[in-house]
C-alpha cells in the first residue's frame, strides 16, 4: 500500500498531523503495539525536523506485510555534515537557543534508535531525504 | 489474547430513538451507526464514556443499573457513596442528614468511596519511583479513559498505572472489616452510587482484575431524586447515623480535576474532557511528552462532578465540594473531626491488594486479524474515501464518509447508502430546478466527481 502526506515547513502548529494519520492506519492493521510505538516516535521526529528546518516536505509511506518504509523528502537547507548530525548531542542551535531547551541534538539519534534502518541523503541548499525502514515480523 | 466480550452500561431505547445521528457524531470511538432508523452500538468499540447520552435530544440513551430491590437480598447493605454525591447538595444541608436519608432507602451502612485515597497517594508515588522506565504514567482512576486507551491507543496500555482506584480500595477494606465481624461474603452487598456509565462497566467486567469487591451499582441520579425529595419534604428520618469518620479535604476533592495530580512528587498534569484527553494521548504517543511523570486524565468535563449521571450542574457540584472541604478545616479547629481508623488499621492488607494486572489492548480499530487482508481492505477504504463527498453528513447512517468507506469494505454498508452518490447517479433524470439548487449549495465540481466515478 502506498500513501503520501504533505508537511509544511515552519508551521509548528500543524507539526505531527501527517504522523497522526499514518498512526491511525497502523492501528487498523493489528500490528504489535510496540512496533507502532517505535514507528510513531521516529516518524514524528522526522516530521518535526522538516517543520523546524525545511521549507516544504513530503512524507511517503510504502507498506506491505514485511515492512514499512517511510520516506521524508524536503526542500530546504540540507545537512552539512551527516556523520556529525547523527551524533548524540550535536546540534546546529546556538548556545542561547539551547539554554531555552531547544536543539538538544537528539532528533536524528532518536530516529536511529527507533527505526530498524535509517538512510540519510542530503544536498546543501537543496534538501534532505530521510528513509526509515521498519521490519514488521522479526522478533 | 484480547477479550472479546465487554459489558456495557449504555443502552439505547429503541422505542424512543428517533435516529437523528447526534450520538453517532459525538462518539469518540465511532461505535455508533444508524440502522432501520435507530442508533445501534458496536460493543467492541464502545468505551462507556457516555458522550452519546449527553447529546441525545430525546433521552433515548440510558444507563442500566442493578434493580434497587436486589439490595435486600443481602443482610448487610452498603451504600458506597462518592463525594460528588454529597456535592449535589447545597452546603447548608448537613452530611448526616444526607446519610440518614440514604439509610432510609434501605441501606444498612453508608461508607464514603474515597477513604482509600491516603493509602493510594503513597502507593502512587512509590509506583512512580519503581517504574522510572515508564513515562508518563497515566492514572487508572477514570474507567472511561482506561477503556479509551485500550481501544484507541493500544500502544499506551503499558503506561496505565496498575493500581486500584480509591473506591475499590475502600470496598475491599469494608468487606474485610465486615468479614472480621462475622459476616460471610454472600451476606454483604456493597453498592456503588455511580456518577458515570463507565464505572458500571468496570464493576461488571473489571480491567486488570478477576472480580470486583463491589456487588452492584446504583445510579447517582436515581438515588439523588429519592434522597433530595425526602429531605425536601422534611421526612423525619428514623435512621440514626452513627458518629462516623469524615473525609479529609484531599479525599473529598480527589475525584475533581487536579485531585490526583496535586499529590504527585514530580511533574504532573491534569486534563479533563474526553476530546482534550484524546488530543493529549496523541502527543504522548508521538513521544513528544516524555518529561512528565504522571498524567491525570478524566473523560468528563470537571471530572466526576460532570459525570453523565451527576444530577446537578458540574461547576456547582465542584464548587460545593471545595467549600465543604474548607469546612473541614474549621471543624478540625473545633475538635469535631473523627479520623478514619478502619482504613488505617488495614493499611498492610490493602497495600498487598492494591495492584491490578496488566491492562490489555483491545482490538477495536483492527480491520482484519490477517495483515494481508487488512492491507487490502485499507487500500479499498482509501479509494472509497476519496470518492465519497467528504462532508460527513451522516445521512448514510455512519458518522463520517471515512467510516462509511470502512463499513462498505467490511461488508456492513453499500455505496448507495450515500445520498450524494444516489443523487449523482440520477442527476440526468432530476429536474433542472433541483439540479440548480444542488449546484448552488455543493458546487458543480463535487457533483461531477461523484457522477463521474
Amino acid at each position: 500500500m502506498h500513501a503520501q502526506y504533505e508537511i509544511q515547513g515552519g508551521d509548528f502548529t500543524k507539526a505531527g498531523l501527517a504522523s497522526s494519520e499514518v498512526k491511525k492506519m497502523l492501528k487498523q492493521l493489528n500490528l504489535d503495539p510496540k512496533i507502532i510505538k517505535r514507528i510513531a516516535v521516529a516518524m514524528y521526529e522526522a516530521e518535526v525536523n522538516v517543520v523546524a528546518h525545511a521549507y516544504h516536505g513530503i512524507m511517503d509511506i510504502e507498506l506491505n506485510t514485511e515492512k514499512i518504509i517511510i520516506k521524508v523528502q524536503d526542500t530546504g537547507p540540507g545537512i552539512a555534515d551527516i556523520d556529525k548530525a547523527m551524533e548524540e548531542g550535536f546540534s546546529t542551535a546556538s548556545k542561547e537557543v539551547r539554554e531555552m531547551g531547544f536543539g538538544a541534538g537528539m532528533g536524528l539519534p532518536n530516529i536511529k534508535k527507533n527505526a530498524d534502518e535509517l538512510i540519510l541523503n542530503s544536498k546543501i541548499n537543496k534538501g534532505t531525504e530521510v528513509k526509515l525502514v521498519f521490519y514488521l515480523n522479526h522478533q | 489474547m484480547a477479550d472479546h466480550t465487554f459489558h456495557h452500561a449504555l443502552k439505547i431505547l429503541e422505542e424512543v430513538c428517533i435516529g437523528c445521528t447526534h450520538c453517532m457524531q459525538a462518539c469518540p470511538t465511532e461505535a455508533l451507526r444508524v440502522r432501520n432508523g435507530k442508533a445501534v452500538l458496536n460493543k467492541n468499540k464502545c468505551v462507556d464514556c457516555g458522550e452519546c447520552m449527553r447529546v441525545c435530544p430525546v433521552n433515548a440513551i440510558t444507563v442500566e443499573q442493578d434493580d434497587f430491590e436486589d439490595i435486600f437480598k443481602f443482610k448487610v447493605r452498603i451504600a458506597l457513596v462518592p463525594s460528588v454525591f454529597i456535592g449535589q447538595f447545597a452546603r447548608n444541608i448537613p452530611t448526616r442528614k444526607i446519610y440518614s436519608s440514604i439509610l432510609e432507602q434501605g441501606f444498612t451502612h453508608v461508607y464514603e468511596a474515597e477513604h482509600g485515597v491516603n493509602i493510594l497517594i503513597n502507593a502512587v508515588n512509590s509506583y512512580l519511583d519503581n517504574r522510572k522506565e515508564i513515562r508518563p504514567v497515566i492514572s487508572s482512576f477514570c474507567p472511561a479513559i482506561v477503556r479509551m486507551i485500550q481501544v484507541r491507543f493500544p500502544n499506551l496500555a503499558e503506561n496505565i498505572m496498575l493500581l486500584k482506584a480509591p473506591l475499590d480500595i475502600a470496598a475491599l477494606s469494608y468487606r474485610k472489616v465486615l468479614n472480621e465481624r462475622g459476616y460471610n461474603d454472600d451476606e454483604i452487598g456493597i453498592y456503588y452510587i455511580t456518577p458515570c456509565a463507565a464505572k458500571i462497566a468496570a464493576v461488571k467486567s473489571p480491567v486488570g482484575e478477576l472480580s470486583s469487591a463491589i456487588t452492584g451499582v446504583i445510579r447517582l441520579d436515581s438515588l439523588y431524586n429519592k434522597v433530595y425529595s425526602s429531605i425536601k419534604k422534611e421526612v423525619n428520618s428514623s435512621c440514626i447515623v452513627p458518629e462516623k469518620e469524615q473525609l479529609k479535604p484531599r479525599e473529598m476533592t480527589w475525584s475533581l480535576t487536579g485531585g490526583e495530580s496535586r499529590f504527585i512528587n514530580g511533574r504532573s498534569l491534569a486534563i479533563d474532557g474526553i476530546n482534550n484527553a484524546i488530543e493529549f494521548l496523541e502527543k504522548i504517543e508521538n513521544g513528544s511528552i516524555s518529561n512528565f511523570d504522571f498524567i491525570e486524565l478524566r473523560a468528563c468535563d470537571e471530572s466526576c462532578a460532570g459525570g453523565i449521571l451527576s444530577a446537578n450542574n458540574r461547576f456547582l457540584v465542584s464548587e460545593r465540594l471545595k467549600e465543604r472541604a474548607k469546612q473541614y478545616k474549621l471543624d478540625k479547629k473545633e475538635g469535631k473531626i473523627i479520623n478514619n481508623k478502619t482504613i488505617r488499621q488495614n493499611t498492610e492488607y490493602l497495600l498487598d491488594h492494591i495492584s491490578i494486572d496488566e491492562v490489555k489492548a483491545r482490538s477495536g480499530l483492527m480491520l482484519d486479524e490477517d495483515m494481508n487482508a487488512a492491507l487490502k481492505k485499507m487500500e479499498k477504504i482509501r479509494q472509497f474515501t476519496n470518492y465519497l463527498p467528504g462532508i460527513d453528513c451522516a445521512a448514510c447512517g455512519a458518522p463520517s464518509c471515512k467510516t462509511l468507506a470502512e463499513d462498505i469494505v467490511q461488508g456492513n454498508a453499500k455505496t448507495l447508502d450515500c445520498i450524494f452518490v444516489q443523487y449523482a447517479i440520477n442527476r440526468q433524470e432530476s429536474s433542472e430546478k433541483m439540479n440548480d439548487q444542488m449546484e448552488k449549495i455543493w458546487g458543480t465540481e463535487k457533483l461531477n466527481k461523484l457522477a463521474g466515478s
